[in-house]
């Protein structure tokens, strides 16, 4: 375990922080950013090189920009007068928290029989592409049906209708 | 802090991401940061895939990060659907905040 690693974590968790607290929105948005820059940092740390790429690709480039679009459509940028938080905050926290201690309990209670430090796999995009249109083409498939479905749906749920006009 | 193994490392990162994620989705009013505590929620369960295929007996088999990819897909399309979703019901109700959408009926 390097010190990139601690670094890099750090980021992670420092950007997924800020996105809970921070009360202005926008700021927000820009936090998730630095979360998400940092998991697929992770990604490539761990020699998944396509999955941080695509990672990189998907959440910095079209999630991100999706969610500052949303919170500038919807005004989001005003604060609430009573508070960022929900009246249930509490019972939320006490949730998480009993999560992450459970997940943490779990992870440390079975730490000395996880697998040491293997060799780095060397996978080429070629092979993830021989996998994708071999023994994964019906998940492949699936996902593109899926994306063209989310598209059109989610174009429709957000379309505007004019009053009174019928579909 | 000495950990036995890197894997535990990574998914103790994981978990902290995914409580994190789990608390802003709880706590916070506004329904756009719960979308975004669902994502965060998502990207940790994507870390431990890659890490549970990193350090598996069979990196080679790419089963983990197939699992991985095809997740970040899904992930984008939910991202797509819950934004449009927020947008329409900010259209409806005039507001996103969470607190005062407390009926099903329109």
């Amino acid at each position: 375990m390097g010190i990139a690693f601690y670094l890099v974590s750090a980021l992670t968790i420092a950007g997924a922080l800020a996105t809970v607290l921070l009360k202005k929105l926008v700021h927000c948005a820009l936090a998730v950013t630095v979360a998400f820059l940092g998991l697929a940092l992770l990604f490539l740390q761990l020699d998944a090189q396509f999955a941080g790429f695509a990672q990189i690709l998907v959440y910095i480039g079209a999630v991100a920009i999706l969610v500052v679009f949303a919170i500038l459509l919807t005004r989001g940028s005003e604060l609430p007068a009573e508070g960022v938080f929900s009246k249930t905050w509490l019972v939320g926290l006490a949730i998480a928290a009993g999560v992450f201690a459970v997940l943490g309990w779990a992870v440390l209670r079975t730490a000395p029989w996880l697998p040491q430090a293997t060799h780095a796999p060397d996978v080429t995009v070629n092979q993830i592409g021989q996998a994708l249109m071999g023994r994964y083409v019906l998940p492949l498939e699936i996902v593109a049906i899926l994306l063209t479905a989310a598209l059109v749906g989610a174009v429709i749920v957000a379309m505007h209708e004019k009053e009174g006009t019928k579909e | 802090m000495s950990l036995a193994t890197p894997l535990a490392s990574y998914l103790l990162v994981s978990a902290l991401v995914f409580a994190i994620g789990l608390a802003g989705a709880l706590t916070r009013r506004n329904a756009i940061l719960v979308l975004i505590g669902i994502e965060l929620m998502l990207n940790a369960a994507n870390l431990n895939l890659i890490a549970f295929w990193r350090f598996g007996p069979h990196p080679e088999a790419l089963t983990g990060m197939m699992f991985a990819i095809f997740s970040i897909a899904v992930a984008a399309a939910e991202a797509a659907v819950g934004l449009g979703l927020v947008i329409q019901v900010y259209r409806h109700a005039k507001t996103t905040d969470l607190d005062q959408m407390n009926r099903m009926k329109g």
